[in-house]
């Protein structure tokens, strides 16, 4: 009966029950962690009743407004980005003092490694892409909402879904130790009964359906939903990158689903994809992950190198050098990006043309990517830059990502690759791609886009910090890996015995504790600046001098975006209108607005996927299927229901956007000189010098 | 975006201008949709690939033991003559119903034959998969079958997806009529039925004839 019902889940499976049982570092560690979230949740409840912010809350999670599922995305992302730099401090620490052993166990350790790099990639990099790439495409090329509205409800409630069962492993049960590539045999059912593997599998595949529809969704948004005059030629280069992106996951995401529900089929009914014996081949999983995995790559840098591109001609005051043949080198990465996933397995015994062609394919990508970084610098050239934040992470990204893909190149030769792989070299590498790409990206986005909707700026000064400090705590962390890789240091080392690589290890270490900083400082800045919020209102919405539609709308951005749908005659619409001086004039005709209303669809269907991946993993067949049939129940009743709309009257619009342009017109505005003051309230006016 | 309606708005068989506004609503839904299915396509390209890599075992029947080429025929058949009748169905939606018409009956007559054939479709598929496992080949024996069962498995998952799908819509139409939004619905229907027949026909020939060969 208790299995019927509970089926592998028991007592001892509670993380905080084995705590007291068998009481040690490991033992402890995991239960703070554990305990953090039902302390946490408590906390949450009690704010939220305290507040009386019950009512907001589910407004919120109801929602079909593109900016709140964005923003949702990020926050979610921020929790999660917390746990995977906790995690990846710990690693750090128990490597500076693990000559001879740390204070870790290695099953712990490599749970640590595991879940770091799954968290990293899956719940933390691609939620802050999509919650940015929600937020801004709609307003980059001027329309009201994305195609389908509620299905990008689904995506973030399937992301979530993803992330609950990511967390709960934290509390019940445990996670794989397979790393986050998961490779059989090591994650099959023979070798690795637990549910580890289980949650693993379901946690990535289900986010990963969320993240195939996010894909779909935005492809369409930008094929169909561009406004008048918009043709792929005047899109911003933000919206391009998330294009290529979006197409990206819709032939990406794929290969991952097939391979998780193969492995999946493997450790729950006995199929024998991946096994060793009776016929299995695990070179299969490998390929299809990295199918997979060589393109997720670039589905996360692509948007971070379009947010550069908003920074050098935004924050130069400079139209985009090359616009061409950055457009031409985004969709030859994109397409390139398909072609190399056989480097990530030089060594597993294809022979050396095979290994040479990928190896030549590998080292082409990287001339779209220095045509990319020759526009950037080119477009500073002569330009009116200003160093803020965004300034300091591409400047840092100039440096730090080219000496990133430069170690790429090098590890792209095979021969090269038969030493390095498999070494701190390749960690060293990666984060080398990562943090200065990706989350430099992202970072400098939200501080980019948070005053357009929230309606005031972050404290520039914070910010600055925030941005030197990851600077600073990426390479004392990473750069002694590239040194000790070359000494032989391998990756996932739990312990070593050699008293050389002890220096570099405590350098890391204390850089990991820098980066540990860097993320408070993300909350100090969001925090200082919430309490400022005031003095550092920009309701004209244009605290940048922007060149593209988003900052042509008040700043918080209403719901309906455009009082009227702007029409576009070329690149930088905006900064066209503004030097016509005809950005804030008074527009004659207003129209309704329909709008979708809000749901609880995506958040059933978040519910369901949670209790069908739940109960796949503890073998509680009742709440798996009975799961599976609601959701299946949901989108059938769904199709019944009518789909609500609301209206919002013309005469409101015209109100509130009239005042708006009004204000504009009298106001004076600032020039970039005060861009960083209290003056700015998000008016721009033109410098007195002459640009190139 | 075009407003004209006498244009193609996305591939297949469009609703055409005397829809109206429904056939401007169609654009972005189906066009969507095809997208959609193109992602789908891959999923099934990579258990293609799979399935390509493996071989059978000599411990364990392969496709000249397990294959009743005559039962398959007769799947290949319903499937397609299915195709024809959603094809018929959707002419119906396009021609008759272009003015709120009473055709609904000839609508809902084409949509049941449709998924009259695809349960005969599933009852002889799933009759081969007993008898496959009867014969000593279930999916747990080896690679090669365990790439087969799953590939066929997924196609016919995807199946009565579809004819459950198909019965909503019948269920919707009999009780809301022939709306806009059961148009859009029946349109991505049509494309997912006929992606249905494409995947089949690569499974016939390179499975079932490629393994006999």
């Amino acid at each position: 009966m208790f299995e019927a019902i509970f089926g592998r889940l028991t007592w001892d499976s509670i993380i905080l029950v084995q705590a007291v049982e068998q009481p040690n570092v490991n033992t402890f560690i995991t239960a703070s962690a554990a305990a953090m979230m039902p302390i946490g949740g408590v906390m949450i409840v009690a704010l939220l009743t305290w507040m009386k912010w019950w009512k907001p809350l589910f407004e919120w999670l109801t929602s079909v407004d593109h900016k709140k599922i964005g923003t949702m995305y990020i926050i979610f992302a921020v929790i999660m980005l917390f746990r995977g730099v906790v995690e990846g401090m710990l690693m750090r620490a128990n490597q500076a003092v693990g000559l001879n052993g740390g204070f870790l166990s290695s099953d712990h350790f490599n749970q640590l490694f595991t879940t770091h790099g799954t968290n990293m990639i899956f719940f933390v990099a691609m939620p802050f892409l999509f919650g940015l790439i929600n937020i801004v495409v709609p307003l980059q090329i001027g329309a009201r909402d994305v195609a389908f509205p509620r299905l990008n409800q689904i995506s973030l409630g399937l992301t979530a879904a993803g992330g609950f069962l990511f967390m709960i492993s934290l509390m019940i049960g445990e996670f794989s130790t397979g790393g986050w590539t998961g490779y059989p045999s090591f994650t099959g059912r023979l070798v690795n009964p637990g549910v580890g593997p289980d949650y693993y599998i379901l946690a990535i595949a289900i986010s990963g359906i969320g993240s195939t529809l996010t894909g779909v969704n935005f492809s369409v948004t930008i094929y169909k939903m561009r406004t008048a005059g918009m043709n792929f030629m005047r899109m911003p280069l933000f919206t391009w990158t998330a294009l290529c992106t979006s197409i990206l996951l819709i032939f990406a995401m794929p290969p991952l689903t097939a391979c998780c529900a193969m492995l999946g089929l493997d450790r729950f009914l006995g199929f024998h994809f991946f096994t060793n014996d009776m016929g299995g081949n695990l070179m299969n999983f490998i390929n299809l992950f990295w199918m997979f995995g060589h393109p997720e790559v670039y589905i996360l840098v692509l948007p971070a190198f379009g947010v550069m591109s908003e920074i050098a001609s935004t924050y130069s005051g400079k139209r985009l050098y090359g616009y061409t043949s950055i457009v031409a080198a985004t969709m030859c990465i994109a397409v390139l990006s398909f072609t190399v996933w056989l480097h990530h397995f030089f060594t597993m015994g294809q022979s050396a043309t095979v290994n040479a062609a990928f190896g030549v394919a590998t080292m082409l990508i990287a001339i779209p990517t220095g045509v990319k970084i020759y526009d950037w610098l080119a477009t500073l050239w002569g330009g009116r830059i200003r160093f803020t934040a965004p300034m300091i992470y591409l400047c840092g990204f100039f440096v730090l990502f080219t000496i990133g893909g430069l170690s790429g190149v090098i590890l792209a030769s095979p021969t090269l690759d038969y030493q390095l792989h498999n070494s701190q070299f390749l960690v060293a590498h990666f984060h080398n791609v990562i943090i200065p790409g990706v989350l430099f990206g992202i970072l400098a986005g939200i501080h980019i886009w948070f005053p357009k909707i929230y309606g005031f700026r972050l404290m520039e000064s914070y910010s600055r910090i925030t941005a030197f400090l990851w600077a600073i705590g990426f390479i004392l962390t990473f750069m002694p890996l590239y040194q000790t890789g070359m000494m032989g240091m391998t990756r996932r080392t739990v312990a070593y015995e050699d008293p050389a690589l002890v220096p570099w290890m405590i350098v890391s270490g204390i850089g990991a504790l820098v980066l540990g900083l860097a993320f408070l400082f993300i909350l100090l800045t969001i925090f200082v600046s919430v309490l400022n919020r005031k003095k550092l209102a920009v309701p004209f919405g244009d605290p940048w001098d922007g060149r593209t539609l988003e900052w042509w709308t008040p700043a918080p951005t209403p719901e309906w975006n455009f009082a009227v749908l702007p029409k576009v005659n070329g690149v930088d619409a905006f900064t066209e209108a503004k030097a016509k001086g005809t950005a804030y004039q008074p527009i004659e005709k207003y129209e309704d607005i329909e709008m979708p209303a809000n749901t609880y669809y995506g958040l059933i269907i978040a519910a369901m996927a949670s209790g069908f991946g739940f109960g796949l993993v503890w073998h509680m067949w009742w709440l798996a299927i009975a799961s599976l049939l609601g959701a299946i129940a949901t989108a059938i009743i769904y199709a019944f229901l009518p789909q609500k709309t609301y209206i919002i009257p013309a005469a409101e619009v015209r109100e509130i956007d009239e005042a708006w342009r009004r204000a504009a017109r009298e106001s004076r505005g600032v020039t970039r000189d005060d861009e960083s003051n209290e003056a700015n309230k998000g008016l721009a006016r033109p410098d007195n010098i002459t640009n190139p | 975006m075009s407003s004209s309606t006498r244009q193609s708005l996305h591939p297949g068989l469009n609703l055409g201008e005397e829809h109206g506004d429904d056939h401007l609503e169609a654009e972005t839904s189906v066009f969507g949709f095809w997208v959609f299915m193109m992602s789908d396509l891959v999923t099934f390209g990579m258990f293609f690939a799979v399935f390509a890599t493996t071989m059978p075992l000599p411990c364990c029947p392969g496709p000249k033991e397990l294959f009743d080429l005559g039962s398959v025929a007769w799947q290949t058949a319903f499937l397609l003559a299915s195709s024809l009748t959603s094809g018929m169905a959707i002419l119906t939606l396009k021609q008759e119903h272009a003015a709120q018409g009473a055709c609904t009956k000839k609508l809902v007559f084409w949509l049941l034959v449709t998924v009259l054939l695809g349960c005969g479709f599933l009852y002889r598929e799933i009759s081969d998969f007993i008898s496959m496992a009867a014969a000593g080949g279930p999916p747990t024996r080896s690679g090669y079958l365990s790439a087969l069962w799953s590939l066929v498995g997924l196609h016919g998952l995807h199946v009565t997806g579809g004819l459950i799908w198909c019965l909503v819509i019948v269920a919707g139409i009999l009780v809301r009529g022939v709306d806009l939004r059961w148009k859009l619905t029946l349109l991505r229907w049509a494309v997912f039925w006929h992606f249905l027949d494409v995947v089949w026909i690569a499974i016939f020939s390179f499975i079932f004839l490629g393994g006999l060969l």
